[in-house]
């Protein structure tokens, strides 16, 4: 991404940031509360603009090409999302949920849906959990199980990026380092992206992790380094907890 | 004596007696509705013979009353559910800029505005038109103009009802269904209204027991017909304009037949909620 700039309404929220992301890895972005990670990672799938008076300026490559210049529904089938809270539809069953991209997208073959659905829920890591009961509803699901359902969901239109937005945050830690090692299968076949606020989340999964503060970004390494050498001074008193 | 007036034990009297004082409101509430059903029932049931259930009001019945409240009630609905409910989408998924707050006054205000006076309206509204000569004058009292003044009733009751439903759907739905790239109208269509459909039937259902029970612009609209329903330009048969008719009635027989009138009216309207009802949860189950 390039020289991403983000507003809400009048409200700067995040500034001039450019940053890569290598492909089939983990990168993590990590900083305080209100410090732009979320809004930074909405800028990649153009979820930002689906706010009222939101506002991008800069350009997000995949590929070589600007998203900005393509139909934003094209993006995020193939930039894919996972959020903070887990949020299946209310109203579908397991499986439903999980076929809910491809099928209001317009697939209707049951055979390639049973298989896409198979497939994203052996990949998330929830099929052996599920197999009996995917006509459930999805909210009968623990927490960490629906988070894994949302992933499953993601993973079922085939994006090339993930980008999860604290999806650790709501859950316990159980389910975390079951998502964890999630994360770290999923980056054989796909690039994530993953925003956190747990440092010890970015150290464990992230192979780049970049550091952000008010809106701006302050320093971007590979992971080992960032924590153990950082090169700037605001960088080492955040990951030794002096705030934030 | 002390314990008497010590914190805990006032805390625990005052909890008693404000316990008691909101039952006893609710009891004061529900008084009129139970009295309201106790008296139809009571002074309503001697009249439901079979004559009166299947004859017209020529003969004294109310078959032709209950054949136009249903026929009103369909064509209004038909007429202000997609109008209504389309009305909540825009304001809810769509309208939050300054067209929408116009919009959103404007279903306010109507919603507000006496039932006499839409009667009013629908009333001057084909007269003028029949005048232009758009409409045969005998359209001023018909179906069609009595149907124009309880859209007109119904469409804003529905609109904002459906406007409070759709927002109480969580905007992480919302964003969920966007961030796999399903575009915004097949995001409303099939996750937001599939969330809220049972808020959005009782809406409809409030705008429908609100015509059902309108009389003052069907007196001004569909005027009475003591035949049956003959005809969309033609005046018609209403439950509650017949209970008006049978309550200023000079006979003792019509003053009980306004009663039977009226207990048929409530439970068509109970009925047509528990039906509806009884659709949801048949949906809900099968999924």
């Amino acid at each position: 991404m390039d020289k991403i700039s983000a507003w809400y309404g009048p409200k700067l929220a995040i500034q001039d940031i450019s940053l890569d992301f290598e492909e089939h890895s983990v990168s993590g972005i990590i900083g305080p509360s209100g410090c732009g990670k979320s809004t930074l990672i909405r800028c990649l799938n153009r979820m930002h603009e689906t706010i009222p008076k939101a506002k991008v300026e800069g350009q997000v490559l995949l590929d070589g090409q600007d998203i900005y210049d393509q139909p934003a529904v094209s993006v995020r089938r193939r930039i894919g999302m996972v959020f903070q809270k887990p949020n299946p539809f209310p109203t579908m069953s397991i499986y439903d949920n999980v076929a809910a991209g491809l099928r209001l997208n317009g697939v209707r073959e049951r055979k390639k849906l049973d298989v896409a659905v198979l497939e994203s829920l052996k990949q998330a890591a929830l099929w052996d959990e599920v197999k009996d009961s995917l006509d459930k509803s999805g909210s009968s699901l623990s927490g960490g199980q629906q988070q894994r359902l949302c992933i499953a969901r993601a993973l079922a239109v085939r994006p090339e990026v993930l980008l999860m937005d604290e999806p650790c945050s709501a859950l316990d830690p159980i389910a975390t380092a079951k998502i964890e090692d999630l994360i770290f299968d999923l980056k054989k076949d796909y690039t994530l992206v993953i925003v956190t606020h747990n440092m010890q989340q970015a150290a464990r999964v992230a192979e780049t992790t970049a550091f952000m503060y008010l809106g701006k970004l302050i320093e971007v390494g590979r992971t080992r380094e960032l924590f153990e050498r950082p090169r700037e001074a605001l960088t080492e008193s955040y990951i030794t907890g002096r705030f934030g | 004596m002390k314990f008497l007036f010590d914190r805990d034990t006032r805390r625990r009297w005052f909890d008693v007696i404000m316990s008691g004082a909101t039952l006893l409101c609710v009891a004061l509430a529900l008084l009129p509705l139970g009295s309201i059903l106790f008296e139809a029932l009571v002074r309503g049931a001697p009249a439901l013979t079979p004559t009166f259930l299947t004859q017209s009001s020529l003969m004294g019945g109310i078959a032709n009353a209950i054949q136009g409240t249903v026929i009103l009630i369909g064509l209004t609905a038909l007429v202000a559910l997609p109008v209504g409910i389309l009305t909540g989408i825009y304001l809810s998924e769509y309208g939050k800029h300054r067209l929408g707050g116009i919009v959103r006054l404007f279903v306010d205000v109507m919603t507000q505005t006496p039932s006499i006076v839409v009667g009013i309206f629908a009333y001057s509204f084909i007269f003028e038109l029949s005048l232009l000569g758009f409409f045969p004058p005998p359209l001023v009292f018909s179906v069609i103009s009595a149907v124009i003044a309880l859209a007109t009733i119904m469409i804003p009751i529905v609109a904002r009802t459906s406007e409070e439903a759709l927002r109480l759907v969580p905007t992480s739905a919302r964003e969920a269904a966007l961030a796999l790239g399903i575009p915004r109208y097949r995001t409303i269509l099939r996750v937001v209204l599939p969330s809220c459909a049972s808020a959005l039937v009782t809406g409809a259902l409030l705008g429908i027991a609100r015509v059902g029970g309108e009389t003052a612009p069907l007196i001004m609209t569909a005027a009475w017909n003591n035949d049956f329903f003959n005809g969309l330009d033609q005046p018609i048969a209403a439950l509650p304009t017949q209970v008006y008719r049978f309550a200023v009635g000079p006979s003792l027989a019509e003053n009980r037949a306004a009663w039977g009138a009226s207990l048929i009216l409530v439970l068509l309207m109970l009925s047509i909620s528990i039906a509806s009802r009884a659709v949801i949860r048949l949906r809900a189950v099968r999924r």
